[in-house]
């Protein structure tokens, strides 16, 4: 019987980040979908806070969590925000529509 | 526990929610009397900041201290000059909303905490406090569709780049036990102290804050968030934040992690040369003057780094000194591009700028002056920043980085002077508007300050000595 330990929680937070910045700049369709991808990154953080927080019997680690997911919060009504008035100038969310700009 | 160390902050807070309170009660057109208001709580903050005590508050949480202080002035100059250049911009492009300065007071506020934190923990609040105020004033023209835009990329990269910082922040608090600057700098006395994790970590918090610096290769976000922001936006994006991150920046490798020099300057190298290329040379095929002033912060950020990676008190004080020149005169350049206007539309493409040495022999002279300042052209305030930085960097033994300092800087010559050309040897492309008074007193103290730099420069000077060497006990 194998028994979860440390390292398995941090792999699992390692393959969620990847799989956020991949979200980010691999995708190709919806603004949505990158707000999500920017969730997931500060999910896969808040599992590591956590995880570390257990293993070394040290409580900053959850209180930093609780301060992450306020502020994810936040962030993600300000990101919706944005998004509606853009879609309101625009008419679209496609990622290949933010181009007006050329960086 | 000594909240009052914490007193600035806490009354420009207190001043920020007053004002959102007065705004949304009092009906009538009140843009004028918050923006005031906002710059009255800029001026009582500064005082309270250079007044205030000196400590360690909130259990380790926030420290204040000559460096903070030095930041927190910078970064109040900074914001209260965006705040005059709103009053103008704004009403004229139909954006004159009170909300403005509250936002630009809150993101302030989270600024001075910044610089402030000697936890990672306060790093991380400030930081955000300071990035969703910056996200909103970004898209503040709400019915633009660059501004819009604007908004949306520089939310995502945003959003991504303290997603990165904070993965950073949880592997060094895993693999160290502590978010605490002094324990973590008592931690790791020695590179060998220094787990791979940690590494890992350190490698994310600095991607992290080098996307809030703008420094190459993470700096994609900045032209377009210039271009399309407002230009009262923009201004403000160019001064006080880059200040509070260049701040945090020297911190976090100079206190936390100042033994561990070894594994973090080739990486702090590489981003000072590679900015300080591309600011040189990214420039140059520009034709929108926003965009252009992109380019030029991201190749000023580019030596401010080159400073930072020299590791000792010299390259510190350097770097203090090139940010306080550098907000100065960026300043002042807004102000010169706000003026920019013609028939009550704002322009922005440096073409409008033809003529203007005999339309307006007062603003081309200022201009000009800013553009050889920004150049690094001596007996200007830009030449003495870019000094003390090769300076440090020679002292230090670093002469590739002084090399690639100075050549960038004469290729980065070519564009800043360009401007001047169209100023005064294009054909004239028709006067500007009458300016504001508000324009004019921003340009003009900010212009004397540039030109007179290298009449007094000791207080600034000693002033960031002082602040370099509190944070290198």
């Amino acid at each position: 019987m194998m028994t979860v330990g440390l390292g398995h929680y941090l792999v699992v937070s390692a393959i969620l980040l990847v799989l956020g910045i991949f979200g980010i700049f691999l995708n190709r369709k919806n603004v949505i979908v990158i707000l999500m991808a920017i969730e997931l990154i500060l999910l896969s953080v808040n599992l590591n806070f956590v995880a570390f927080s257990a293993a070394l019997g040290d409580l900053a680690g959850q209180i930093m969590a609780m301060l992450v997911l306020t502020v994810a919060a936040a962030e993600a009504a300000i990101g919706l925000a944005i998004v509606v008035i853009y879609f309101r100038n625009r008419g679209s969310i496609q990622v290949e529509d933010v181009n007006l700009m050329k960086g | 526990m000594n909240w009052t160390l914490a007193l600035p902050e806490i009354v420009l807070a207190v001043i920020g929610l007053a004002i959102l309170v007065f705004g949304v009660l009092r009906k009538q057109d009140n843009v004028l009397l918050c923006t005031m208001l906002a710059i009255g709580g800029f001026l009582v903050a500064g005082v309270l900041v250079l007044n205030g005590g000196q400590g360690v508050g909130f259990n380790g949480q926030f420290i204040a201290d000559p460096f903070a202080n030095f930041n927190k002035v910078l970064i109040l100059l900074g914001a209260s000059l965006a705040a005059i250049l709103s009053l103008d911009f704004n009403e004229k492009q139909g954006i004159g909303r009170f909300e403005f300065p509250v936002l630009l007071l809150f993101a302030t506020v989270g600024m001075m905490i910044m610089v402030s934190a000697s936890n990672l923990m306060t790093l991380y609040l400030g930081l955000e406090l300071q990035s969703l105020s910056l996200y909103v004033l970004a898209a503040f023209a709400r019915d633009d569709l660059r501004s819009s835009e604007a908004g949306l990329k520089y939310f995502v990269l945003g959003g991504l780049a303290s997603g990165l910082l904070l993965y950073g922040i949880s592997l060094v608090y895993g693999f160290s036990g502590t978010m605490d600057f002094a324990k973590l700098a008592s931690l790791l006395t020695s590179p060998e102290m220094a787990s791979p994790g940690l590494i890992v970590g350190l490698v994310f918090v600095l991607v992290g804050l080098a996307f809030k610096v703008s420094a190459v290769p993470f700096h994609m976000w900045t032209p377009d968030v210039y271009e399309g922001a407002p230009t009262s936006v923009t201004a403000f994006f160019a001064t006080a934040p880059k200040v509070a991150a260049m701040g945090l920046l020297l911190r976090v490798m100079s206190s936390p992690f100042g033994h561990l020099v070894t594994a973090w300057h080739s990486l702090i190298v590489m981003l000072a040369i590679g900015s300080m290329v591309l600011g040189a040379f990214a420039a140059i095929g520009q034709s929108n003057i926003k965009r252009l002033m992109a380019y030029s912060s991201i190749g000023h950020m580019g030596f401010a780094l080159a400073g930072l990676s020299i590791g000792n008190a010299d390259g510190v004080r350097g770097v203090l000194v090139y940010m306080a020149i550098y907000v100065v005169m960026t300043a002042g350049t807004f102000a010169c591009i706000i003026a920019m206007r013609r028939q009550g539309r704002a322009v922005e493409q440096i073409s409008d700028l033809a003529g203007l040495g005999s339309n307006d022999p007062f603003l081309a002279m200022l201009l000009a002056g800013f553009m050889f300042s920004l150049a690094g052209i001596p007996l200007m305030a830009g030449f003495f920043a870019k000094l003390y930085v090769l300076l440090a960097a020679v002292e230090g033994g670093s002469w590739s980085l002084a090399v690639v300092g100075v050549l960038s800087s004469v290729v980065g010559a070519f564009y800043y002077i360009r401007i001047i050309k169209v100023m005064y040897f294009d054909p004239p492309a028709g006067a500007f508007d009458q300016r504001a008074p508000s324009l004019s007193f921003v340009a003009g103290a900010t212009g004397l300050f540039t030109v007179l730099f290298f009449l007094f420069p000791s207080p600034v000077v000693d002033a960031a000595n002082f602040a370099a060497q509190s944070i290198f006990r």
